[in-house]
């Protein structure tokens, strides 16, 4: 009797335990959770492998650099690396200059794209098909077929002199780094906004421009936030066209930079640093991976600041833009 | 409504309102037109032109029409660049690799996203992450330094079994695992937009397929994979369009280089870049036919959708 009931008291505890581990109809089990966060986090790692490689090479010293067993924690950190490249890449000055150089057609491409994407969205109107079809075509091709004639068109205009201008006037034309995407995103965004909203402040009185400005424009509040964030960032890292507009493809000039453009010539700029800024250094302080490294932080270093800082814009952004419809 | 049709000169309203409408519509996006006139047709047109003629540079562009046959320039792109057919013919077959294993990868993602855990803001931004950061030159550095993939995955077994296969199928295979991190550097975006959709479907469908008996793996195949069917076409053409258009390709370093070689020029660059837009253009055409959605299928779907939500069903 006794036993038999110890027997049914196991019983239950292995089925429990059992319930725990591999989890039931409702809930899942420890074992499931367990490989969920395995996975999760050997993923997250390999995503981040490369950023911690990047980080920890750019603290070591030259002879962690040769030493095997330094791997992966520096044996002294040095910011040495860091000083040579700020000194390579003339930082603070390029840092900047492209600041000016993404944030003013951030600016403009945001105010244009969003009228562009409300255009299509709200109105309908005669060749609204061609113009849709040739945005998606844009959007869809290459652009480095269009590259070339648009570096020519500039250059007739005598504008390839290393300004903001082909910026400027491409952004406002709607035709700035990837605008296309920013007017389809708006596009979308606009295109939710319950349209009897919009006719009603119309009925109103309110004028199409009004209604535009005073209800459309607060109403897509989180487009306008997904699109300048994404915008800086892809202005920040063009490097194809920002070389062609420019002028990086004749010559070199010492007006406007990106940090990117600095990053890709880091090498030659090295070289040329190292030759004039000092005399006295040996054959010893010749360009190493680990300020390379340093070289790339510093490059991305401002977009992984407003990262950190506005990374619930950044993350929440796919689902605000809408578009994955509704 | 009923006292428009009252109006004997509705129609002439109307039509002075749809007038008015058109106007402000072209208002809208005349800056687009204008650029998009200048900078998209006018260019591609250029393009074409400079690809079908000779240029000459002096003081300006000059075009001079072709001596030997209108395809000159493209003839050259071939038989003048031994690498070019070599590195084009990696670029495609390595797209077509690549894209699966991004699609797969971020539905994967988003599926553990999805499921029930702590600290899931935490793990979206650690994948969002290369998205801000993923670019050219950074992406170039990186690579160089050999951290473009896991070192245990990159000698394995499985790739000397390989390297007896034809030389252009093995070289984007051992890309593929080569590059493995760099490539799902490229899924961010993707895995959110998979995470988007999945958290739209409601958690009471599920609940009732697993009251009607249904098990957790035929709950994925007939609720979640259909949700997520519209959005496996968006996420492929999105990863084409990424891929052709990122700062890691050689074609387009090679069309680069070629615009500034007195050697090649224009005409050449131009010749490349329209064969490496048809490529694009071929890959993203078979990518929307494989993937596009029947369209009774989709009628099933939508009423399926309609029924759960209990609401009737909309027009458009």
């Amino acid at each position: 009797m006794k036993r038999e009931k110890g027997k049914k008291a196991f019983e239950n505890r292995k089925e429990k335990i059992k319930k725990l581990m591999l989890g039931s109809a409702e809930k899942r089990g420890f074992v499931g959770s367990f490989v969920v966060y395995l996975l999760l986090i050997v993923i997250s790692f390999i995503f981040l492998y490369p950023v911690l490689y990047m980080l920890s090479r750019s603290l070591m010293s030259r002879n962690d650099l040769l030493d095997s067993s330094a791997m992966w924690i520096p044996s002294s950190i040095t910011l040495h690396n860091y000083e040579s490249a700020i000194l390579t890449m003339d930082y603070w000055n390029s840092l900047l200059k492209n600041l000016y150089l993404a944030v003013v057609p951030t600016l403009a491409q945001v105010f244009i794209c969003s009228a562009a994407g409300y255009g299509f969205a709200r109105y309908n109107f005669p060749l609204k098909k061609l113009w849709m079809g040739i945005l998606i075509l844009a959007f869809l091709l290459p652009s480095q077929t269009i590259a070339l004639p648009n570096y020519l068109v500039f250059q007739n205009l005598r504008m390839i002199d290393g300004t903001i201008k082909p910026f400027l006037i491409t952004s406002i034309l709607g035709q700035g780094f990837k605008s296309t995407l920013c007017i389809l995103i708006f596009y979308n965004f606009h295109k939710q906004v319950p349209q009897s909203l919009i006719e009603a402040a119309e009925i109103d009185g309110a004028g199409h421009l009004k209604a535009y400005f005073q209800i459309a424009i607060p109403l897509a509040g989180a487009a306008i936030v997904v699109v300048t964030l994404f915008s800086f960032v892809w202005y920040w890292n063009e490097t194809y066209l920002v070389r062609n507009y420019l002028g990086y493809g004749t010559t070199r000039n010492t007006a406007l930079t990106t940090l990117m453009l600095e990053l890709n010539n880091f090498d030659k700029s090295y070289e040329n640093a190292y030759t004039t800024w000092a005399s006295s250094v040996t054959s010893t302080d010749r360009i190493n991976d680990a300020v390379r490294m340093a070289g790339t932080v510093l490059a991305i270093a401002p977009l992984m600041i407003l990262y950190f800082v506005l990374q619930k814009q950044f993350v929440e952004s796919v689902d605000k833009a809408g578009i994955t419809g509704e | 409504m009923s006292k428009k049709k009252r109006n004997p000169h509705d129609k002439r309203r109307i039509t002075r309102r749809t007038l008015r409408e058109w106007g402000f519509g072209y208002l809208f996006i005349a800056p687009w037109i204008v650029g998009v006139s200048i900078f998209f047709l006018y260019a591609m047109v250029r393009s074409l032109e400079f690809s079908f003629s000779k240029v000459e540079l002096s003081n300006g562009v000059i075009l001079h029409p072709l001596e030997n046959g209108i395809f000159e320039n493209f003839v050259k792109v071939f038989t003048t660049d031994v690498n070019f057919p070599t590195i084009l013919a990696n670029f495609g077959v390595g797209l077509v690799l690549q894209l699966p294993v991004i699609i797969a990868f971020s539905l994967i993602i988003a599926l553990l996203l999805n499921s029930k855990i702590r600290c899931r803001s935490l793990f979206r931004m650690i994948f969002f992450l290369p998205v801000i950061i993923a670019t050219g030159p950074v992406m170039s550095k990186l690579t160089a330094q050999g951290v473009s993939s896991v070192p245990m995955v990159s000698q394995n077994a499985l790739l000397s079994i390989l390297s007896e296969l034809p030389e252009f199928i093995y070289q984007p295979i051992s890309n593929l695992f080569s590059g493995l991190i760099m490539i799902l550097w490229n899924s961010g975006i993707q895995i959110l937009i998979f995470l988007a959709g999945l958290q739209k479907v409601p958690r009471t469908l599920y609940e009732a397929a697993k009251i009607d008996g249904a098990s957790g793996w035929e709950s994925f195949w007939k609720i979640t994979l259909p949700t997520v069917k519209p959005l496996i076409l968006l996420n492929s053409i999105y990863t084409v369009v990424t891929l052709a258009t990122g700062g890691t390709n050689e074609i387009i370093e090679l069309i680069y280089t070629a615009t500034y070689t007195a050697t090649q020029g224009y005409s050449y660059a131009m010749a490349m870049s329209w064969i490496y837009t048809l490529v694009v253009s071929v890959i993203l055409l078979l990518v929307f036919l494989l993937l596009r959605e029947k369209s009774d299928r989709h009628v099933v779907y939508e009423q399926k959708r309609v029924v759960i939500k209990g609401v009737p069903v909309k027009n458009g």
